[in-house]
């Protein structure tokens, strides 16, 4: 089942998978900038999200994901479009 | 640590195909690896085109690959290989029913790398062919040798995988060069007591997936056009997420079909194309990184001679014993994968 969206449980699971301390996980912060994460680690992220939330990122969206924010607002929209079915 | 959150299969993968192990058990009774002597490291890569040492490990966990002298052909790796598997397992040549070889590199188009093996061996008789599947090959290969033995049509069957990549690399292409090396593996698989041997296998192939890596122009059929140098292309973050995502899949199915539990892998040998992936897969399946083969660091990618590389290392560092539940899983071009759960005899 779906998990409730929670931001800080994006955030931890962010901060297992990039190695890095939850509190830096925050909406402006860039991936590969701020957060030190490269393509691949993105890819894993996202397939982390992928199972959690049980959303599908669609692999052309990824380059669009360039901050923390993109992704929850990703996560925000798939979850009112479930809501709404 | 063990990502806790339940897998979920993606909306456009295609159901597995899993086998319970069926008729006369088969086992493997010996491997033997053999690579160029020649190392090419991070740093001497570093000299040859725009990269670093930080770059390469940080994203593959490659540091050294062993590349074959220009002219050193597959069928040399490959049975020098031979050679020290049948010596492993105490077989002599003579009283091999098959050679199977998987490359993706073979010498030519014809004869296969396996009848040049069969003549340096000096094992006339045996059925020798070569099996195309990419870094699936040897996972491939050693299905149809256990098909053979089941149903009692060999007892004895060398699997090889061989490659001679260094050949195909485009050093102007970093994203590729710095991942793949040589070398050889094998194994001697021979019929075995009742609960011993290879368990289970999960096969597929995804043929959606055909240009996620290719080598040559496919489109034109110019792999052997004289004017064309067949060079390895990939898609890197596509089949970073297909790996990960078939190395779960396939260990989930063949334990459950073996009826064995995940916990229960005493050691995972996947097919060694990027240490990120293996990470990521074996986090996901909750196996601790002493529990998994390594040896990415060594080799670099050797596609279908990843397992047998890292299987003899784990044998002869004595990380095996029998008894153990080992898993072999690979994926590659194609898009092929297979895994096989064995009781280690």
């Amino acid at each position: 089942m779906a998990s409730q969206l929670n931001f800080k449980e994006l955030q931890e699971l962010a901060a297992e998978i990039l190695g890095i301390d939850p509190d830096q996980v925050q909406m402006d912060k860039s991936f590969q900038r701020d957060l030190a994460a490269d393509s691949l680690d993105l890819v894993e992220l996202i397939a982390a999200i992928e199972d959690k939330y049980d959303v599908e990122l669609p692999d052309s969206e990824l380059e669009n994901m360039k901050v923390i924010g993109d992704l929850w607002k990703f996560l925000e929209q798939k979850t009112a479009e479930r809501l709404e079915a | 640590m063990a990502i806790t959150t339940s897998y979920r299969t993606r909306s456009d993968a295609v159901p597995l195909r899993s086998f319970k192990a069926k008729g006369r058990p088969s086992a493997i009774a010996g491997v033997g690896v053999h690579a160029p002597e020649k190392v090419i490291t991070n740093l001497d890569l570093e000299k040859m085109m725009d990269t670093s040492d930080k770059w390469i490990t940080e994203r593959t966990g490659i540091r050294r690959r062993h590349i074959a002298e220009p002219g050193t052909t597959t069928f040399e790796l490959a049975t020098g290989a031979a050679r020290s598997a049948l010596k492993a397992a105490g077989i002599a040549a003579k009283d091999l029913d098959m050679i199977l070889v998987g490359t993706s590199s073979p010498d030519g188009p014809f004869p296969s790398v396996a009848c040049r093996v069969q003549n340096e061996l000096d094992a006339p008789g045996a059925v020798a062919w070569d099996t195309l599947a990419a870094c699936t090959s040897f996972v491939y290969a050693l299905s149809i040798a256990d098909s053979f033995i089941a149903t009692e049509r060999a007892d004895t069957v060398l699997v090889i995988g061989a490659e001679v990549l260094s050949r195909m690399l485009d050093y102007s292409d970093r994203g590729t060069a710095v991942i793949f090396g040589d070398g050889a593996g094998a194994a001697v698989v021979r019929a075995a007591p009742k609960g011993a041997g290879f368990l289970s296998w999960c096969l597929g192939s995804d043929g959606r997936g055909y240009a996620q890596v290719t080598c040559g122009n496919i489109e034109k059929g110019a792999y052997a056009a004289k004017d064309t140098q067949p060079f390895i292309d990939m898609v890197g973050p596509d089949v970073f997420k297909f790996a990960v995502d078939i190395f779960i899949r396939q260990a989930t199915e063949v334990c459950q079909t073996a009826g064995v539990a995940l916990d229960d892998i005493d050691l995972w040998v996947p097919h060694q194309a990027n240490f990120r992936i293996i990470d990521a897969a074996a986090r996901r399946i909750g196996l601790p990184m002493e529990r998994v083969a390594v040896n990415i660091d060594e080799y670099g990618n050797t596609s279908s001679a990843s397992i047998p590389l890292a299987l003899e290392e784990a044998v002869r560092k004595g990380r095996v014993k029998s008894g153990d539940h080992v898993l072999l899983a690979g994926f590659g071009s194609g898009l092929t994968w297979g895994a096989t759960l064995m009781k280690w005899a």
